[in-house]
């Protein structure tokens, strides 16, 4: 392959590839806020209107 | 799960109805929306087109378009789908009474779509079982055409039994999973589907870097033509892409996340599923264009000799070809075919879930009931239209016109109203920001209200004067105004008249969650 052509390919599957980890990486170490806003929604009917 | 569901009894008007359907969690939901997502644009459209235009250059305005276009609707579509808990008619219906047509518009392109997409899943199938023996032979692009038996734009009903056979055998498999509701049947088929994609693309991506001639391949994909940049086109390639590979605006992803908790994590499993989508898109290109460079080298040509590198040819006229040249090439065809149809039938159920989910909100049908009528109308369609003679043309017209008229129709309407007309997106872009580890601000606002209407009127507005001035394909005028226009044309009334329809469940007993205080300026 040319050199063009390889850093292309490259920065392309960082960026991309990169990004799909580092989102999974973010939800893994935070998959919900801290605190859901007041009042929420009774967890046991989950608010259960539709 | 409604009671409704074994009867099939409507309940009777203004009755809240059962406790929505839900994914069985986060993971649940996030790989359904993948499956949803990676369909057979990302295996067959993406490599040629990135190929066209600018090679890897084109990776610039592409990642631009996933930023500024692609992640911003989809995280749109969510908070619609999320915030009033329904299919698109419902939800937009509860975001303002007038705009559940905008719904069942969108339930419309999901019909058109699912007819003519099944088809192709059932040339897939065959083409899966005639990767053992080759059957192809040495003209794969004459065996195509005698597969379908194609003939001149028109409609026939001359029923091809090779592709009817398939069909029907694809639209059973997808009532069946529809029938099963989100979490056991949704949820369950895209978690068998999609690990088992991966496998087995990411096997054949890997034994086509092994090729002779992959390299060459490769390079001419990634090769950046820089000059490309300056051309509009190439831009709108990209937004084009990046729009029509999510999945957004057509009611999928507000359907699909219409079925997710209330306490759940909307922008962050966003990201997630769009870097998934164009990650699996890199894979695609790399996976293609290593086949393309090994068919190059073969024919002792170049890839820009080749012809059909995308769409319907790509598939099943240029790959034959190289599967044939290759050793093994039974276990290669097998392997591009089942990912097809892997790919292709995880959008597939997504697509027709938006239709049955639609009805169960509106006219309280349980599911089985949904899957079975409306999925049936669906195969019965599918099967006058796509399994005759003149499927080929039929689905190439509609195709293009319901997803460059409709679709881009659709999401330009949704982003203007509801940021110009009815100003809520501050509304949504609380329920993200206070439901989300990955907060949007105004910048999201701006993204959804200015640069995504901008790019998609001017892909509208020049795709309407290339129908109109130079028509679609070298096809009659007339066939265009019945395949093209006339499915667009029909998705309208359609939405009109399944608006005009009387609810049976009531719509408006909801609150919305969490509670939003607009500001002075909005309330006006």
């Amino acid at each position: 392959m040319s050199a063009s052509a390889l850093v292309v390919m490259i920065v392309a599957m960082i960026i991309v590839w990169g990004g799909l980890v580092a989102s999974a990486v973010l939800l893994a170490r935070r998959p919900e806020v801290s605190a859901w806003p007041t009042p929420g929604p009774d967890d046991e009917e989950d608010m259960s209107f539709n | 799960m409604s009671t409704s569901a074994s009867t099939g009894a409507a309940a009777p008007a203004s009755t809240s109805a059962a406790p929505r359907q839900e994914w069985s969690g986060q993971l649940g939901f996030i790989i359904s929306a993948i499956g949803s997502a990676v369909g057979l644009g990302n295996i067959w459209r993406f490599p040629g087109v990135a190929y066209e235009n600018g090679g890897g250059a084109f990776l610039i305005p592409y990642l631009i378009a996933l930023l500024t276009a692609g992640l911003p609707i989809l995280f749109l579509d969510y908070a619609i789908g999320h915030r009033f808990r329904g299919s698109a008619p419902l939800a937009f219906r509860r975001m303002k009474r007038w705009l559940e047509s905008l719904g069942w518009f969108q339930v419309m392109i999901c019909f058109f779509i699912a007819i003519y997409y099944a088809a192709i899943l059932a040339w897939a199938a065959s083409y899966f079982v005639y990767s053992f023996g080759l059957k192809w032979g040495d003209d794969p692009t004459s065996f195509f055409l005698d597969y379908v038996q194609a003939a001149d734009p028109g409609f026939s009903l001359a029923i091809v039994p090779g592709v009817l056979i398939p069909l029907v055998i694809i639209w059973i498999a997808a009532i069946g999973v529809l029938a099963l509701g989100v979490a056991k049947g949704l949820e369950k088929a895209n978690l068998v589907f999609i690990p088992l994609l991966v496998v087995a693309f990411l096997t054949l991506v890997i034994r086509a870097l092994f090729l002779p001639g992959a390299a060459d391949g490769l390079n001419a994909l990634f090769t950046p033509d820089f000059s490309a940049l300056t051309n509009p086109a190439v831009w709108i390639a990209a937004y084009s892409q990046i729009f029509f590979s999510l999945s957004i605006a057509f009611g999928i992803m507000i359907t699909y996340s219409s079925y997710r908790r209330r306490k759940s994590n909307q922008t962050t499993p966003g990201l997630v599923v769009g870097f998934a989508n164009s990650s699996f898109e890199i894979l695609a290109g790399i996976g293609v264009f290593a086949i393309l460079g090994f068919m190059a080298h073969e024919q002792g040509t170049t890839i820009s000799e080749l012809g059909g590198l995308k769409g319907v040819s790509l598939a099943f006229m240029t790959f034959p070809k190289v599967i044939s040249e290759m050793p093994q090439g039974w276990f290669f065809g097998a392997l591009f075919f089942a990912s097809l149809l892997m790919a292709g039938f995880t959008s597939l159920i997504s697509i027709v879930q938006v239709i049955c989910g639609s009805f169960q909100d509106k006219f309280g049908w349980g599911v089985r009931k949904a899957a079975i009528v409306l999925g049936g109308i669906c195969a019965v369609v599918s099967l006058l239209l796509f399994s005759t003679t003149t499927a080929l043309n039929v689905l190439d017209v509609v195709d293009a016109f319901i997803n460059n008229i409709g679709v881009v129709a659709s999401a330009i309407v949704t982003c203007v109203i509801v940021v110009w007309v009815l100003r809520r997106g501050r509304e949504l872009m609380y329920h993200l920001t206070s439901l989300s580890t990955f907060p949007v601000g105004t910048w999201w606002l701006a993204l959804i209200g200015v640069v995504a209407p901008i790019m998609l009127v001017y892909m509208f507005v020049s795709q309407v004067i290339t129908f109109f001035v130079d028509g679609y394909g070298g096809m009659p005028g007339w066939f265009l105004g019945v395949a093209g226009w006339g499915s667009v044309v029909l998705s309208v009334i359609g939405a009109f008249i399944l608006t005009a329809q009387r609810w049976r469940v009531d719509p408006d007993d909801f609150t919305a969650w969490p509670a939003y205080t607009p500001t002075k300026k909005e309330a006006k």
